[in-house]
């Protein structure tokens, strides 16, 4: 192994550390807006994901079959249309279940549980029982060889820049916008907030659906890694939860920073042991971390 | 119909015409009266005089769902053929479907409740070796009879099992041989889930690999759950290892994000030697021809193969199931169950498994879709191994055939 191709492994090594913090701030951003902000613990988070794959897998599947020369460039327009789905989802179930479930938080978990199962059921009667997998578009696929023996998988740099990209919508929308604004103070005081004239049911339900479409986002992201079954967001419930729980439920950049920890020790780990044991390993520091400090990394002070 | 007969004479002709009907019947119900139900079911099993109930236990849903699909419409085929025909013993077959739902503990409950509660004849089921190890005790107990269409890793045999997929020394052994012959490959990185039958098959394959390959040895090894979907550090470590060739056995769905995350970092047929022992047709249409273009299977079946039997299949095949449906190795072998089913009936003279057990041996099926297949006194089937080599549009182009039937040795010595 000579110097230059150990660096490579190194750098491919270290991209694939990265891709897989992006997969799983993607993952948790959403999740962290709704059970973060706002406290709702939303079991079916995983199946908006997989709204969000299966509008890719549609837009793909009618790109090909009434529109062979759109199969270049429907991606773009899938995943705003990926966000659109679940962000419309998101606002029906808010409306209808849990807009009533605010300040029962296990009843909210038990619903949810139930709503995911409901949807689980919902895609496979729509889409069948076999996962699937969209044609991705020809830029999108293989990787990208800067020099001999360096590749760095395409599909990884557009899922970085994707999450570059909603992570820094989502905080500029949160510490700039209007929205922001009322989110912030929704969460921070809710009867003062409510007199001072802010809707905080109208702010509640953008606030779920917005989250919604982000997790419909990431799953649209995810087709380009694996295919899309009506299971797969059980795949994707965990981790989204163990990011968000991790890096202390009401912090946006603890999101983050805990989504970056995992990601790399899994990642590392990975690379020297086997992937059951470095699973094992992650999950036993995230395990030991939280013992000593229950309310994540990042957590709003509060009194011991 | 003339229409200028009056309505009373086209009723009477109607009536007449109704009735030689139930004779249409008549030489089925012929062989079933020769075959009376005391004699042929002696164990309580479900048989009537025009009927006979076997059960299907599958995962309809779950990661198994893509591999499982195919085999469930195989099967059906063949009943619904059967039956065309008469059925068997001059009884029609009616089938009890369960999900196995990929959870094997599922799979023991459903084969319990087709073996004790609905006293099922037979079942075409199970994919997984998990699946099967989790329902072999029920069905020696209970002495029922399981025909399962999947490749597995052997070190098995069970008189209440027919296995109609290949086992590990007939799949295995002839591909890595062909490997290191056509190839030349002498350094193998092996990959596959984490269950029994990766595990075992990889065990087997080093064993053949640095015992009975000269000059070759093992490089690398690593084992994922099933569902899976994050390789990129093992594909960083095989980029490490330079193995001439990837020995793979990831199953199910992972397959999907395996050969996409292969391609996606560059790892391609023309610079990569791939051999796989857990990709049909089935698995190709979820990840895609252009992910798998180039590399190579080990299989008995691939449905691009050229002779009468299986023309005749893939065409029934997508007449019943559509013009695009894709027929792997697992749904050829779930198709041959019935069949042999069938035949082991006829040759008993009996639905009780006892007797289908003892009278399958010997039993050769010379319709069957990949050629010619035998039943050993194993319970497994004499086959050819082909090396099929994974083409764009999905199917696969046969590059090599084993020159003869391959014995089956679910216990080969030296490789325990």
């Amino acid at each position: 192994m000579s110097l230059s191709e150990m660096l490579n492994i190194g750098l491919m090594q270290g991209f694939a550390g990265l891709s897989l913090f992006s997969v799983l701030l993607l993952m948790g951003l959403g999740l962290a807006i709704i059970f973060g902000q706002m406290g709702v613990i939303n079991m079916a988070h995983g199946e908006f994901m997989t709204i969000g794959a299966y509008t890719i897998y549609l837009f793909s599947h009618l790109a090909e079959s009434y529109a062979p020369k759109f199969v270049a460039v429907y991606f773009p327009v899938a995943i705003v249309a990926a966000f659109g789905f679940a962000f419309a989802a998101g606002w029906a179930v808010e409306w209808l279940f849990i807009r009533h479930l605010y300040r029962r938080p296990l009843d909210t978990l038990l619903a949810t549980w139930g709503l995911s199962l409901g949807m689980q059921q919902i895609f496979r009667s729509a889409f069948g029982a076999k996962e699937v997998s969209p044609t991705l578009p020809d830029w999108l696929m293989g990787s990208w060889a800067p020099s001999a023996g360096l590749d760095i998988p395409i599909n990884g740099l557009f899922v970085m820049a994707l999450t570059l990209v909603v992570t820094g919508g989502v905080l500029l929308a949160l510490y700039r916008s209007r929205w922001g604004l009322r989110v912030r103070a929704t969460v921070a005081n809710r009867v003062m907030a409510n007199a001072t004239g802010i809707n905080t049911r109208q702010t509640d339900r953008l606030t779920f659906a917005i989250g919604c479409g982000i997790a419909g986002v990431a799953g649209a992201a995810f087709t380009t890694i694996g295919s899309t079954g009506p299971t797969s967001g059980s795949l994707y419930i965990v981790d989204a939860f163990l990011v968000v729980t991790f890096g202390g439920a009401a912090s946006l950049l603890g999101t983050v920073v805990s989504a970056f920890g995992i990601a790399q020790t899994q990642s590392i780990a990975e690379f020297f042991i086997t992937g059951s044991m470095a699973k094992v390993l992650t999950l036993s520091l995230i395990v030991l971390i939280l013992m000593l400090r229950p309310q994540g990394l990042f957590a709003a002070k509060v009194r011991r | 119909m003339s229409h200028d007969l009056p309505d009373s004479i086209q009723r009477r002709r109607l009536l007449q015409g109704a009735a030689a009907l139930p004779l249409a019947g008549l030489p089925a119900l012929a062989l079933a009266q020769a075959f009376p139900t005391a004699k042929v079911n002696t164990t309580k099993l479900a048989v009537t005089d025009t009927e006979v109930t076997v059960g299907q236990l599958h995962s309809g849903t779950g990661t198994m769902a893509i591999s499982e699909t195919g085999s469930i419409q195989a099967e059906q085929l063949a009943i619904d053929q059967i039956n065309a025909m008469g059925g068997v013993l001059g009884r029609k077959i009616k089938v009890i479907k369960e999900d196995g739902a990929s959870d094997w503990p599922t799979f023991a409950e459903k084969s319990k409740k087709l073996l004790v509660n609905d006293r099922v004849a037979c079942v075409f089921g199970c994919w997984t070796s998990a699946s099967r190890k989790a329902v072999l005790p029920i069905f020696e107990k209970e002495n029922g009879m399981l025909y399962y269409p999947t490749f597995y890793e052997g070190l098995e045999q069970s008189k209440n099992v027919i296995y109609t997929g290949q086992e590990a020394t007939q799949q295995i052994l002839w591909g890595l041989d062909w490997a290191a012959k056509e190839k030349k490959a002498k350094t193998y990185f092996l990959v596959g889930s984490d269950y029994i039958w990766p595990r075992t098959s990889m065990k087997i394959g080093r064993k053949h690999i640095e015992g009975h390959l000269p000059g070759s040895k093992v490089v690398g090894e690593e084992y994922y759950p099933l569902g899976h979907t994050n390789f990129n550090s093992l594909i960083n470590k095989i980029k490490v290892a330079k193995p001439d060739c990837i020995f793979v056995a990831v199953v199910g769905g992972s397959n999907v994000a395996f050969y996409k995350q292969l391609k996606a970092a560059g790892v391609t047929a023309d610079k990569q030697f791939l051999l796989t022992i857990s990709v049909t047709e089935d698995e190709v249409l979820g990840i895609g021809g252009e992910n798998m273009a180039g590399f190579y299977a080990s299989m008995k079946y691939f449905q691009s193969l050229d002779n009468a039997n299986n023309k005749a299949f893939v065409s029934a095949f997508r007449a019943k199931y559509g013009p695009t449906s894709v027929i792997g190795d697992v749904t050829q072998a779930g198709y041959l169950g019935p069949w042999l089913w069938k035949a082991a009936v006829e040759k008993a003279g009996s639905f009780d498994v006892d007797r289908i057990a003892a009278a399958s041996a010997g039993i050769e099926l010379k319709t069957a879709p990949e050629g010619y297949v035998k039943v050993h006194d194993n319970h497994h089937l004499w086959s050819k191994t082909r090396i099929g080599m994974a083409q764009a549009d999905g199917q696969f182009k046969v590059v090599a055939e084993s020159p003869g039937l391959i014995e089956p040795n679910p216990f080969p010595k030296g490789y325990q």
